[in-house]
């Protein structure tokens, strides 16, 4: 089976710092992937590579065997590969419903759904998510009046309200309260396996991400440093010494 | 519901006293007249500025680009464009009253066209600025389409072009063009009530509240902010096309691209009576002109420093204008619901057990 992304060979400099050097992985589809590493060891930059945010300088970044890296962030995000943020971002002045109906997709949009009012059939959807995530009672406030951690659910909400084959979580448990963490993880894991989206993960949170991922890649300096299920990695003296600052 | 009953009694009302004004004030119908257009630039302002976050100081490019459009499509269709405004109106030009109309109807069908055709080029430049950059290069179209026009000697370069004279007494001229820029203010705003009722209104907020999520998130934002522009120079260039023919003659820095003045005051109208909401531009615009107009007739000679305080006071202090604050300080009446402190200390404590 092809994977659902495949990145190889992939290489991005700022200026003189090379944060991605040849990094090759690839998330299999259905499954929950995590990506591991000490603070400045380029994940968001792989992240941002593959969603298009900025061009990558060598390798292939391939989406269901469709080369997406010379693509735009729109674009590859109607194709169904959809991402958080690790400072949050929402729509901070429009209330959590509002939120939600904007995030339908947009794959198939022409002039009259551009201009059309919204059905009962989106609002339904949309209210049915924001009580799965936990912000039913919520869900008329605005959104920038919510506490972090609620942003944070409301912008998962957001993202499944997109209906995406796949999604790139930026440390989704950042600044959340740890007594709401498991049930996050809980959530996220209903998400991979009741509505089949797969999960690619960035991560700090070592508890989290074992209990999570069924495979994992550690980076390091901007290379690919070791890949394997948690167990491994949780014992590979390679990344302790990464995570301790032994390079 | 009653809300939905004060509303239409509001919108009845002011349509009453819209169709009376100029018959109460024959000799404020120029002002009344100017008042929708006011009207018009703050509603239509306010889509880019108010409900998608972009600033252009450069709208009023639509408003003279309509009535260059306008006028040459009046005097082209009888006569050559070029000998006219060449003669400066020292040949004498007839138009029958069929003539007349026929040009000046077509002239603002073509305005509306041509000012929606600039929004999509000029669109295509500016839209890849953010932030002051778009305020700035917005600006600078405007300024520049003045001096490419009072360069241009086929449309009378900065010595500008006469208009066509209406067929018919100066009063019932008056209220001709009155009732046309009360229909097309009143029609711009019922436009926008509709919109706003859409996805679109969403989508462009989602584009003010976070660009970047939106793009994220795959909202065609290039799209949006492209059409958002178009409507507005619709209405715009309608709105040019009326006000050259209301002061019959034309000319490109004063009275076409005047960047400094109504350019400026758009911005200015929505400020003070609110952005992003569909009531502030007309309660700024109406506040504005009559504030203005009084300190011009009052306070000649200071007229520029009050409108100057007025700017000030609003800008530092009143940033969200008058219906920003009303919303502010009611939000329940704006369909905006708040938990009171008990819910959220409620709700604090839910967290905590879960």
């Amino acid at each position: 089976m092809t994977p659902q992304i495949e990145v190889t060979g992939v290489s991005k400099a700022f200026g003189g710092v090379q944060a991605n050097r040849d990094i090759s992985l690839n998330v299999p589809a259905g499954r929950i992937t995590g990506l591991i590493g000490p603070n400045g060891s380029g994940k968001t930059t792989l992240f941002n590579s593959v969603v298009g945010y900025h061009p990558i300088d060598a390798g292939s970044i391939k989406f269901e065997g469709r080369e997406i890296s010379k693509m735009r962030v729109p674009q590859i995000a109607r194709l169904g590969m959809l991402r958080t943020f690790q400072q949050t971002r929402i729509y901070s002045e429009m209330d959590c419903v509002q939120n939600m109906l904007i995030s339908l997709p947009h794959r198939r949009e022409g002039w009259r759904t551009m201009f059309g009012r919204f059905t009962a059939e989106p609002l339904e959807k949309a209210e049915h998510l924001l009580e799965f995530v936990g912000l039913y009672d919520k869900r008329h406030l605005i959104s920038g009046d919510l506490s972090f951690g609620q942003q944070k659910l409301l912008e998962f909400a957001m993202a499944l309200m997109n209906e995406p084959k796949i999604l790139l979580l930026d440390e989704p448990t950042a600044g959340i309260n740890p007594t709401l963490i498991n049930g996050l993880i809980d959530r996220l894991q209903r998400a991979n396996s009741e509505f089949g989206i797969t999960l690619f993960v960035i991560e700090h949170n070592m508890r989290v991400i074992m209990n999570l991922a069924e495979n994992i890649y550690c980076l390091a300096h901007g290379e690919l440093l070791a890949e394997g299920p948690p167990e491994q990695i949780q014992d590979d003296q390679r990344v302790i010494d990464a995570y301790l600052g032994a390079h | 519901m009653s809300g939905n009953a004060t509303q239409n009694l509001l919108h009845g009302a002011i349509l009453v006293a819209g169709i009376a004004a100029p018959f109460l004030f024959p000799n404020y119908s120029f002002q009344l007249a100017l008042l929708w257009i006011m009207i018009l630039f703050a509603l239509t302002w306010d889509i880019l500025g108010g409900q998608m976050g972009y600033n252009s100081l450069g709208n009023i490019l639509f408003f003279g680009a309509g009535m260059y459009a306008c006028t040459v499509v009046q005097i082209g269709l009888y006569y050559d464009v070029g000998a006219y405004t060449s003669a400066f109106g020292a040949v004498k030009v007839d138009f029958t009253p069929d003539q007349y109309f026929t040009g000046l109807f077509l002239g603002i069908a073509v305005a509306a066209l041509l000012s929606m055709v600039l929004a999509v080029l000029f669109g295509w430049i500016v839209f890849g600025l953010r932030g002051p950059y778009f305020a700035i290069g917005t600006l600078g179209v405007a300024i520049a389409a003045g001096e490419l026009i009072s360069a241009w000697e086929w449309v009378g370069a900065g010595g500008g072009i006469s208009l066509p004279t209406y067929p018919g007494e100066p009063d019932a001229r008056a209220n001709f063009f009155y009732f046309l820029c009360m229909a097309s203010a009143v029609a711009t705003f019922a436009f926008l009530k509709w919109l706003y009722s859409t996805r679109f209104k969403l989508a462009i907020n989602a584009i003010r509240d976070d660009e970047e999520k939106a793009e994220a998130m795959g909202i065609h934002t290039t799209r949006y902010k492209t059409v958002a522009w178009t409507i507005a120079a619709f209405f715009l260039g309608i709105s040019g096309a009326l006000f050259g023919n209301m002061t019959g003659f034309i000319e490109p820095l004063e009275v076409a691209f005047p960047t400094v003045t109504f350019g400026i005051f758009m911005v200015l109208m929505v400020l003070l009576g609110g952005k992003g909401t569909l009531w502030g531009p007309v309660l700024g615009a109406a506040l504005f002109h009559l504030i203005k107009e009084v300190t011009w007739t009052h306070l000649l000679g200071w007229q520029w420093v009050a409108l100057g305080l007025l700017i000030i006071v609003n800008v530092v202090y009143f940033q969200q204008g008058i219906l920003g604050w009303a919303r502010d300080r009611w939000p329940e009446l704006f369909g905006i619901r708040v938990e009171d402190r008990q819910a959220k200390a409620g709700v604090g404590q839910a967290e905590a057990a879960e």
